[in-house]
């Protein structure tokens, strides 16, 4: 691998450490391991651990995804690695 | 008109629909049978997925089980919606870049062995018939309950249409099917949610409004009388938890891996035509997914609170319709013990005042008449849960033909098929998986609900570890994969089979290993996975070097100039 490749793939990786540490701090942070703690706060009528446990951490999933959507489009093109508009082929190559 | 009409109204026109859908998109070549050609729209792909993914589990049984367990049963909402974050981050962009058509195709090229090929071919059929056994008890419960007919002519029938489309069509006829499909169950669980929704607290999106007021004047939160109702009663608060910490950390954490690993989810990917398509793919699969799985939750509650103040203490004699209705399937049995005509329902359900026992599967489908909703809106729901139920069946049939036809036929008995033969192959295996799942449709194992842990539980210790390394990891080789894979399912496989089928009596906290239920076993099984993966590779030796090459090719997505067929 090339310098450039290596620095697009730790980027990448960096990335996905970002956004899975925010995925597990929602869901087994604040919906598991603190939920009772957050249960003390209210949010309207529902418990705050409870409501992650059960909305809020779903919520946050979606972001994460389209987040990393945007975040890797822009790499792709930073390191020109992004595919090419070429409709009606299969540009990802052939399949065995 | 009556339920029942309505009903076979619903049903009716929705199956017309897949039909007419399903004549309009047949698959010609292997390629369009597989992966429906590679060139399904990231968003048309996400609604697919969605109805892919969500299977009866999802819209008979999730919210039932939910307002049984309460906070409990958060860990189905986390755990099947989190691994998608998973597959899109970690899994799918390059999946799709390594341009297979299967799941045991990538192990098998990526781990350069036959043997781990062969693995992962077993594991994939397994998985997918005990998934699909899941779906015929839907699609049994529906028929039987909604339709008057027998559950063995509803299992049929219902099998009849999947054939139909599955084997005609292939992936691109379950591609858009399944489109179609997942709109119809949408529409299906958000009307009467929504209708119970402003019945209940006046607000008209379901998400907010079990967290609202009772719109009955006594000005209480919706969640803090259902948790007074609970306790008086005899049951635990609803939005407290009584599963060990640790336990629902694991069960969440084995749903979340298993989702990612489940081969008719991974396929999905497969069939779009760009790697980027690959990542918002998943990002409109987990959309349309979150539709569902937040209203979920506010239709436990609804049908939890509706449930126990239509029923607790009335006069049995004055039971509403639907009550002896589904006295009559067996699904709610009472027994009146201390002869006052009246029925108690107290907790836990165990207990001698208690004097009805209550099926979970029934919750959703009971909703709308509990909540006393038209006739037409619980026609509809019936039309929802078989068309999640046949759209989950006819993408499980597609893995198990896929696996035959083309990993074990094409690439391990007979290399030099001609593609004519292949998909003759893939049709007939479809066809016979199709028998097979509509037997275990009429003649369900008693054991089946118990062995959906298995689904997810070896997909967790075996698919996701050995994918995300084969990806993360240059240095992993076939010795260590092997290993891992075989001792993250031995594990799994035999403490589920240990407490689920030899020793049910022993199925309980005391007995577990360090508390973890059989449930949330398949996340010890992947970290014994990775452990076991990552010391073997490290003492043996390490890839070939087109293997290495093929890693460093799959890690971005343009594609380079010249691409050599497969290395194998």
């Amino acid at each position: 691998m090339n310098d450039r490749k290596v620095e697009y793939w730790h980027r990448n990786l960096r990335y996905l450490g970002i956004l899975l540490s925010v995925w597990f701090l929602v869901s087994y942070g604040f919906g598991i391991l603190l939920v009772d703690m957050l249960d003390s706060v209210r949010l309207g009528g529902f418990k705050l651990g409870f409501w992650f446990a059960q909305q809020g951490s779903i919520y946050v999933f979606v972001i994460l995804i389209f987040v990393y959507v945007r975040l890797m489009n822009r790499l792709d093109r930073e390191f020109d690695v992004h595919e090419e508009e070429s409709p009606g082929s299969d540009p990802a190559g052939p399949r065995p | 008109m009556t339920v029942q009409t309505w009903t076979f109204i619903m049903v009716g026109l929705s199956f017309v629909l897949y039909i007419g859908v399903a004549i309009r998109s047949r698959a010609t070549s292997t390629g369009e049978f597989y992966v429906a050609g590679g060139k399904v729209p990231p968003v048309i792909n996400g609604m697919a997925t969605a109805a892919d993914w969500m299977s009866a589990a999802s819209f008979i049984s999730m919210a039932g089980m939910i307002s049984f367990m309460g906070r409990d049963g958060s860990v189905y909402l986390m755990g099947w919606t989190g691994g998608y974050v998973l597959l899109a981050l970690l899994l799918a962009p390059y999946l799709r870049k390594s341009g297979k058509y299967t799941v045991p195709d990538f192990i098998g090229d990526r781990y350069y062995s036959q043997t781990a090929r062969f693995v992962a071919v077993l594991c994939a059929i397994f998985v997918s018939f005990t998934y699909i056994a899941g779906q015929m008890r839907g699609v049994g419960i529906v028929f039987s309950r909604f339709l008057d007919v027998s559950v063995n002519n509803g299992v049929l029938f219902g099998m009849g249409i999947v054939f139909f489309y599955a084997v005609l069509g292939g992936m691109k006829g379950i591609t858009y099917t399944q489109v179609a499909q997942y709109c119809v169950l949408i529409f299906a669980y958000l009307v009467p949610a929504i209708f119970i929704s402003l019945l209940l607290t006046d607000n008209v999106l379901p998400q907010l409004g079990f967290g609202s007021r009772l719109a009955d004047g006594s000005g209480m939160y919706l969640l803090d009388r259902l948790d007074g109702l609970s306790e008086e009663l005899g049951f635990a608060a609803y939005t407290a938890g009584q599963k060990q910490t640790l336990d629902v950390f694991f069960i969440t954490l084995a749903l979340m891996a298993g989702t990612a690993g489940l081969p008719h989810v991974i396929v999905r990917f497969y069939t779009v035509p760009k790697v980027a398509a690959a990542r918002s793919s998943a990002g409109w699969a987990l959309v349309f997914i979150a539709l569902l799985y937040t209203t979920a939750p506010a239709v436990g509650a609804f049908a939890r609170t509706n449930f126990i103040t239509t029923i607790s203490n009335a006069k049995y004699d004055e039971m509403p319709e639907w009550f002896h209705n589904w006295e009559t399937t067996g699904l709610i049995s009472y027994e009146d013990h201390n002869g006052d005509g009246r029925v108690q329902y107290t907790g836990p359900e165990s207990s001698t005042t208690n004097e009805v026992i209550v099926d979970r599967d029934i919750m959703v489908l009971a909703n709308p008449e509990i909540a006393r909703l038209p006739a037409w809106v619980v026609g509809l729901v019936a039309a929802g849960g078989l068309a999640a139920a046949l759209s989950t069946a006819a993408g499980l049939l597609l893995v198990i033909s896929t696996s035959v036809a083309h990993d074990l036929f094409k690439k391990c008995l007979q290399p030099n098929i001609t593609e004519r033969r292949e998909l003759i192959i893939a049709r007939v295996a479809a066809g016979m998986a199709v028998g097979v799942a509509a037997y275990f449709g009429i003649n369900p194992v008693g054991f089946v609900a118990q062995v959906v842990a298995f689904a997810f539980g070896l997909a967790a210790a075996s698919f996701f570890p050995a994918i995300l390394m084969g990806i993360f990891s240059k240095r992993m080789n076939k010795e260590g994969a092997i290993a891992g894979m075989v001792s993250g399912i031995v594990f799994t496989a035999a403490y589920i089979t240990w407490f689920k089928l030899l020793h049910p009596e022993l199925n309980s906290a005391e007995n577990w290993l360090l508390g973890i239920s059989p449930e949330g076993i398949g996340a010890v099984g992947m970290i014994i996975n990775f452990a076991i993966a990552l010391i073997v590779s490290r003492v043996t030796e390490e890839p070939p070097r087109e293997v290495q090459a093929l890693v460093e090719e799959i890690r971005v997505p343009r594609r380079r100039y010249e691409v050599r067929e497969s290395s194998i």
